[in-house]
């Protein structure tokens, strides 16, 4: 069998798409297109029907082109062509779906009515509507603007992580990730909240795996109240979202790095990785781009970490008879875990940190510790200088709304697809963070191989520049990295592996690489 | 303050200039006519296949040069005056320097074929060659066939480029098998055969004749030297090697043969005239080398060592174990320590060969006849550790060892299949096969 030569693989043009590949497209396009009518309002005779058919002609055109694409072919790395098509290279095609996405999810944010949604006791209309028949279906109840949103968020993910997993036939680390990505995506951020609801309607929507910070609102008022009312279950959700932030994530992350949440599990993740895998290449490689994302995420960070106190302490009480936590009690909580966590960086790691990142955090600890100082100075109730309401509700529409889902995702095909986690994310942060300083996790160089390519590099979502470790054999240790493997794939050469090993020698920098003289390589690596 | 001058912006001059200027504060020009910043020439491919484009082929950002005060001179040197350390410029200026380094790189080889300057014949060495294979060899309908002539690595690069824009490829090999000079015979072979996987019609033990010409000076066909066989096409790659690229030292002092001489502390016959990279060639190969190593890999050590010598602390080039790495099309190969092919394989070097059922991996383990001391491994599909090999060869090991203990290494990706055992219980077998 060895010696047979496979006569199956076509000499399917790689650039162009062939008649298979557009008629696919074109199943696919149609679906969408049901979805377009829809939305301006089209009556359509019987929804279930329509719907189920749009849905499945959605899964079959993709299905259908990947098979084309893919099985046609021998496995390996397949990137012929990205920069010469117009959707994958910033060209007329990828402007056009930015605009697009953009134009939809501030509908989907701030308009939702043009989307069909019911105003006061009328019932949906449009592409909402069009939904009912499902969400009838899976909770009993009619659609709103965010059930439409998470069908067709699963749906991207699930029929391009498909795609995925064929492109990336030969490589079981994509594979087996992408199916964690959309297994928990289906069940924990699709199914489950809806059938948490049949169970018990007073439980808030809750989708397991989101964790605060990136679950900003997790522990707002309302929702505080609905988990203490929903009893039992209701307080074993709300323990598990304080255990999820302050002992699983730490625990998983310093054994395997933040990758086992931000591209094994995270929905933004998940999408990224699936839909947004045409577009990784477009991430800002630049050391500038490098210092922007550092400021930028650290201080989404310092947000939403002020904004949550405020809120938490906006509904705690004075009394400590009727509950142990009170106002003081809880922010004095806050004070003392940050001022830890800060002095133990500073003691502890201070010389794994460049000079930007120790003013850096001199200056976010020392702004936190006035406004601190400040409220417990002044008989004023505002903590924090605002309204708690006013911090809230900023926060939800800058970074809520605007940064992680029209320039997140919207940009998808000008920015690349990570620019959420990458730049916004302040659970990317806090997981980095531990990540860079506390983690077994790294990506190992081998040896001496690297030829300087440039494919890691190119092909890393997250911008990092994979490229000036490898070159140097250093290992690559970077708080961005969200583990997804993809340099390890395309390196020509097997210079790169994801590992999770002792923190010993986990940073590495050399100056003479693996191959060389001996003594040159220990006169100039261990004199530094 | 001393000036260095460089000439070629290479992988050798770059690695060079980065050590010296992190040693001292130098002044150092590197001077190229190729292009004005550092590319990755081992990356040229992936612009042609459209995964990258040629700005991503840059290892450093455009204002890394200036930061550490490294100039850079785009000129083609005409020619050297070694007594007044004057270099002249073909566009008509000069550059005095105190200490020269040589770093031109090399050229593809043409071996006198008739037609082998026509339009649409080139290699692939160059990033004009590449914009070049961009006229004559952007598709399938200005290009309807192409020839390339040589079976080594740049050969099969030229290949999958060719064949990722659906271009019809035919490739003469001079060798009974693909890269047998170098490969042993059941590597080749399995690489015969992925090549012809890929649709590329593959000509073992066949010579081109001569290549004619059209009426515009331009490849019309090639002529088979074999069988006559004219064969219709409008590009023809010469990949037969690469030789060094040092036409403009013929009329200096720098002594030179087929590359320029240098002693194994990089330096040529001119005191404070050095050469280093593909371009320089040893008075005698050191170990089981060349004398003329044009690898990447050997170029950047070549520049680390020299950056110790020009800043004081004079250093010979010791190389450590032989290593090396290639992709052939969809199979990664790696290799350390030296195993050969049948051609210059030693009388005591006797090898290990596994191949999985797929067709697409394999290892080769070289190991002494008599004392079954580890030589060195042949890796396909399978990735390994440099580290640990490297390790291996200083102490030593044995054939038994390294079997014994090849999972430590590994170097797949995680939750790759493993082949341990499948190679550990071929080893046993084939033991036992030969103590019958």
């Amino acid at each position: 069998m060895s010696l047979k030569l496979n006569y199956s693989m076509s000499l399917a043009n790689s650039y162009g798409l062939t008649k298979t590949q557009k008629v696919a497209s074109a199943v696919g396009m149609l679906g969408l297109f049901i979805f377009t009518l829809a939305l301006f309002n089209v009556e359509f005779p019987n929804k279930a029907t329509t719907l189920t058919l749009a849905l499945s002609m959605l899964f079959a055109g993709v299905i259908w082109f990947s098979n084309s694409m893919y099985l046609s072919k021998s496995k390996g790395i397949k990137n012929d062509g990205v920069y010469f098509k117009s959707l994958s290279s910033k060209g007329l095609i990828g402007w056009l779906i930015g605009v697009v996405l953009t134009l939809f999810y501030i509908v989907l944010y701030f308009y939702p009515q043009y989307l069909g949604l019911a105003q006061k006791d009328g019932s949906n209309t449009g592409l909402i509507a069009l939904f009912d028949p499902l969400s009838q279906l899976l909770s009993g109840r009619n659609a709103s603007q965010w059930f439409v949103y998470g069908t067709l968020y699963t749906v991207a993910i699930l029929v391009f992580g498909y795609k995925f997993i064929l492109k990336y036939r030969h490589n079981r680390y994509e594979q087996i990730r992408t199916i964690s990505v959309m297994f928990f995506q289906l069940a924990f951020a699709f199914l489950i909240p809806e059938f948490m609801y049949v169970m018990n309607s007073d439980l808030p929507y809750y989708d397991l795996k989101n964790v605060w910070p990136l679950n900003y609102y997790n522990f707002e008022q309302y929702r505080i109240k609905a988990f203490i009312n929903a009893g039992n279950i209701g307080l074993a959700m709300l323990i598990f979202g304080v255990v999820s932030i302050f002992v699983i994530t730490p625990i998983l992350t310093y054994k395997y790095g933040k990758r086992w949440y931000c591209s094994w599990v995270c929905g933004c993740g998940a999408l990224a990785e699936t839909a947004g895998d045409s577009f990784r290449q477009l991430s800002d490689k630049s050391k500038f781009a490098w210092n922007v994302e550092r400021w930028v995420i650290h201080s989404v960070l310092v947000f939403v970490v002020l904004m949550t106190t405020a809120v938490i302490h906006s509904y705690l009480g004075n009394d400590t008879s009727k509950y142990w936590l009170t106002k003081s009690s809880f922010l004095i909580g806050v004070a003392v875990l940050l001022t830890l966590v800060f002095a133990g960086t500073m003691i502890f790691k201070r010389k794994e940190l460049a000079k930007d990142a120790k003013y850096g955090a001199i200056g976010y600890f020392v702004v936190i510790a006035v406004l601190f100082a400040m409220y417990f100075f002044s008989k004023d109730n505002t903590l924090f200088v605002f309204k708690s309401e006013s911090l809230r509700k900023s926060y939800g529409f800058l970074i809520g709304s605007i940064f992680s889902g029209v320039i997140g995702t919207g940009f998808y095909p000008i920015f690349g697809s990570r620019v959420w986690c990458r730049f916004g994310c302040p659970m990317a942060a806090i997981l980095g963070f531990q990540q860079r300083l506390f983690s077994k996790f790294r990506i190992t160089t081998n040896g001496g191989q690297c030829i300087s390519c440039g494919n890691c590099s190119t092909y890393c979502e997250m911008g990092i520049d994979v490229r000036a470790y490898a070159q140097k054999g250093e290992n690559i240790v970077r708080s961005s990295c969200v583990g997804c493997g993809i340099c390890s794939a395309v390196c020509p050469r097997g210079v790169l592996k994801l590992e999770n090993d002792s923190m010993k020698g986990r940073i590495n920098p050399n100056e003479i690489l693996l191959g060389n003289d001996v003594d040159l390589m220990s006169l100039v690596n261990e004199n530094k | 303050m001393e000036h260095i001058a460089i000439i070629g912006n290479g992988i050798s001059g770059v690695t060079l200039a980065r050590h010296i200027r992190k040693l001292s504060n130098k002044k150092i020009t590197i001077i190229s006519a190729e292009s004005h910043y550092f590319f990755s020439r081992t990356a040229l491919m992936y612009v042609y296949m459209g995964h990258m484009t040629f700005e991503h082929t840059q290892p450093y950002e455009n204002w890394f040069w200036k930061k550490n005060t490294i100039e850079l001179k785009k000129g083609y040197v005409n020619n050297i005056d070694t007594d007044t350390k004057t270099l002249h410029f073909n566009e008509g200026d000069t550059l005095v320097y105190d200490k020269l380094v040589i770093a031109s790189g090399s050229k593809p080889n043409k071996f006198g074929w008739p037609g082998q300057d026509l339009n649409g014949v080139q290699g692939l060495y160059s990033k004009q060659d590449l914009e070049n294979l961009e006229v004559y060899a952007p598709n399938n309908k200005v290009c309807k066939r192409a020839v390339i002539v040589g079976g080594g690595l740049i050969g099969i690069e030229l290949a999958e480029m060719l064949n990722s824009r659906n271009i019809p490829v035919t490739f003469l090999v001079r060798e009974s098998s693909f890269w047998n000079g170098v490969l042993p015979e059941g590597e080749s072979q399995m690489i015969n055969r992925h090549i012809k996987n890929h649709h590329i019609d593959l000509r073992l033990s066949t010579n081109l004749k001569e290549i004619i010409s059209d009426h515009n000076g331009k490849v019309k066909s090639i002529i088979i030297e074999e069988t006559g066989e004219e064969l219709p096409c409008d590009f023809v790659g010469l990949t037969a090697g690469v030789t060094p690229n040092i036409s403009f030292l013929k009329d200096s002092k720098i002594k030179i043969n087929r590359g320029v001489l240098v002693n194994r502390f990089l330096e040529t016959n001119i005191t404070d005239v050095y050469a280093i990279g593909d371009c320089a060639e040893q008075y005698e190969a050191i170990g089981n080398r060349r004398s003329i190593e044009a690898v990447w890999y050997t170029g950047r050590m070549m520049g680390e060592t020299l950056a110790q010598t020009i800043c004081g602390n004079r250093m010979e080039y010791k190389p450590g174990h032989w290593f090396n790495s290639a992709k052939f099309l969809d199979i990664e190969y790696q290799t350390y320590g030296w195993v050969h092919g049948k051609k210059g394989k030693p009388d005591y070097e006797a090898h290990f060969h596994w191949k999985h059922n797929d067709d697409t991996k394999c290892i080769t383990i070289a190991y002494h006849r008599d004392t079954n001391q580890f030589l060195g491994i042949n890796t396909f599909g399978i990735r390994m550790r440099h580290e640990v090999f490297d390790r291996w060869l200083n102490e030593k090991r044995d054939l038994d060892y390294v079997i014994n203990h090849l999972e430590e290494a590994n170097f797949d990706p995680e939750f790759y299949k493993r082949f341990e055992n499948e190679i550990k219980a071929s080893y046993n077998n084939t033991l036992q096969t030969n103590s019958i």
